[in-house]
């Protein structure tokens, strides 16, 4: 597979999140595809206007990519597909927040993150939390090179290092540092309601912020 | 360009911060839409919210009581919530008001609203959100488009009505209804699919970043064979005008604070900074807060992009003083509007 040279890019779900993390990644020189539940050709007028350069696809093509992004609600998550989705590399960009999305027993009766809720429905993928704590239309706006010292940063978690190299290489095409937080229960230190997911922070802060979290979930 | 305001209902506060009654916000808000007709205001809309600071939990009401108060502004729904309601009663509602109207004033918005607080309330579930939504809209579009009293509909999500009259019938034969979208691409394809106007409601970021979004709405209609007066944008934004720049953002940002140590409660967010609300006060970022010159610049600098035929203007959050919001009714209708005026036949 060419996954050094140029990943495809596969993003489920076509909202806000969805197409502002197209936009990024045609910027940055990637090739996507975006899917929803509905048809391709349904789509197709949508991802001319709204996200210029990527081609609309039925869901099992997008999740054939090198790279898939899921952006679609949460609570949506068991129409993913994962025989579509085993063995590759997915980035779980969504959120749970009970006051907007309800309350879903999935969620509120678990007490892992839901990235990791997620990580077990998709067996066989090798999931990576990442792009969920930073706001849609920030993702185009906050974009920096690499070596500027006030680029901002994102963080990831995933119990695939490979798949976290890979994550860590789109990340920074798309304009931001990458910092590790380590296994994907880790992300519990970037869900709705932290520090992390509230603010914007250097690659510096963000590893202070994540190693602070991992002393308190050492401590717990 | 029509120019108007909307509100969700807004509860005043206590010197110490607890919130005054819910029955005062009602009557600041009918007074408000009062007193814009008065100083001749195009448009007046009335949010569906179901909480202690935002009580305008009955547009149909609020509109119909409005409409027998008022002599020429346009009223509608800013949105019915019409996931968690009952189509036909939000109908029979607006038709009502229509009636006692004299016609031609009401409109329907339709939206799914951006809490779910409506869903335990009413008694629906969660999961059935997006069928709740489409079913309910496809039964108030069947209902409006009746071109008699008597409707057929069956569906899923209720039992079918078999040929039973719906009454009364709208003055004009039916009503405008629009689609709300917060701005999600999908809801604009449907829009314009349907055939209907659209209402982007814009708090964050830069308005003028809807301008796809715009277009996908109008050729999305174009593809669907849908033309003419149907196909147009209304864009509802923060806002508020005061005779200064300086007195605007003075008056709107306690309210801001107000808002976001609530919502900050709700979804764990961090303490509001003056910073992030000033970042948003100027062109081209959302906040439309400003003297006359400012705000109607800023307007039809925006219609550029989104090319939108009605802007209408939220200014009482978190417990704005009543005084404040009546003096931006009278600035957004007696200076905004003309400026808006004088700048657009100027290009």
């Amino acid at each position: 597979m060419s996954m050094e040279h140029d990943p495809t890019i596969g993003i489920l779900g076509a909202g806000r999140v969805g197409t502002a993390i197209a936009r990024q990644a045609l910027k940055a020189g990637y090739r996507v595809r975006i899917a929803t539940a509905k048809p391709a050709a349904e789509n197709a007028l949508l991802v001319d206007i709204v996200t210029p350069g990527a081609s609309a696809v039925e869901s099992a093509e997008a999740a054939a990519s090198d790279l898939v992004v899921l952006a679609i609600p949460l609570h949506k998550y068991r129409t993913l597909n994962p025989d579509d989705l085993a063995g590759k590399v997915v980035i779980d960009a969504m959120n749970y927040w009970s006051p907007v999305d309800g309350v879903f027993d999935d969620f509120e009766s678990d007490p892992r993150t839901t990235s990791e809720i997620v990580d077990e429905f998709l067996a066989g993928s090798r999931v990576v939390k990442s792009l969920n704590h930073i706001g849609y239309h920030e993702l185009g706006e906050d974009d920096l090179a690499a070596g500027d010292s006030a680029r901002r940063a994102l963080a990831l978690a995933g119990d695939d290092a490979n798949a976290k190299a890979l994550v860590m290489t789109f990340i920074d095409r798309l304009g931001y540092d990458a910092v590790d937080a380590g296994p994907l229960a880790s992300g519990r230190a970037f869900e709705p309601a932290t520090e992390i997911f509230t603010g914007s922070h250097t690659a510096h802060q963000l590893r202070a912020l994540v190693e602070a979290a991992r002393h308190l979930a050492d401590a717990a | 360009m029509e120019i108007g305001a909307y509100s969700f209902g807004d509860t005043q506060l206590n010197a110490d911060g607890s919130p005054r009654s819910t029955m005062e916000a009602i009557k600041n808000l009918f007074d408000a839409i009062v007193h814009a007709d008065a100083v001749g205001l195009d448009y007046f809309g009335v949010g569906e919210h179901h909480t202690v600071q935002m009580p305008a939990s009955s547009p149909g009401t609020l509109i119909t009581a409005a409409a027998a108060a008022t002599k020429q502004i346009t009223l509608g729904s800013a949105s019915s919530i019409i996931g968690t309601d009952d189509p036909v009663r939000v109908f029979q509602q607006f038709a009502t008001a229509d009636a006692i109207s004299g016609g031609g004033r009401i409109e329907i918005t339709a939206g799914r609203g951006s809490s779910v607080e409506t869903f335990p309330l009413f008694g629906f579930d969660l999961n059935d959100y997006d069928e709740l939504y489409s079913q309910k809209l496809d039964l108030l579009l069947t209902l409006n488009n009746s071109t008699s009293e008597n409707v057929t509909w069956s569906g899923t999500v209720r039992p079918p009505i078999p040929n039973l009259a719906v009454v009364p019938r709208p003055v004009n034969g039916s009503l405008p209804i629009w689609i709300a979208t917060g701005g999600s691409a999908p809801s604009s394809a449907r829009a314009g699919r349907l055939g209907l106007p659209i209402s982007y409601g814009i708090i964050g970021g830069q308005p003028h970043r809807f301008a796809p979004l715009a277009n996908l709405y109008r050729q999305s209609a174009a593809q669907a064979g849908h033309t003419g007066d149907n196909i147009k944008v209304s864009v509802g934004t923060w806002g508020l005008v005061a005779p200064t720049k300086q007195e605007a953002i003075d008056r709107l940002y306690p309210g801001w604070v107000n808002m976001n140590v609530e919502m900050g409660k709700l979804r764990g967010w961090a303490a509001p900074q003056k910073r992030d609300f000033l970042a948003q006060v100027d062109a081209p970022n959302a906040f439309f807060v400003g003297d006359p010159d400012d705000v109607a610049e800023r307007i039809v600098e925006l219609h550029r992009h989104l090319g939108h035929m009605r802007h209408f203007l939220q200014g009482d959050h978190g417990g704005l003083p009543q005084e404040y919001l009546l003096e931006s009714l009278t600035l957004l209708a007696t200076e905004v509007k003309p400026r808006v005026e004088r700048l657009m036949a100027g290009k």
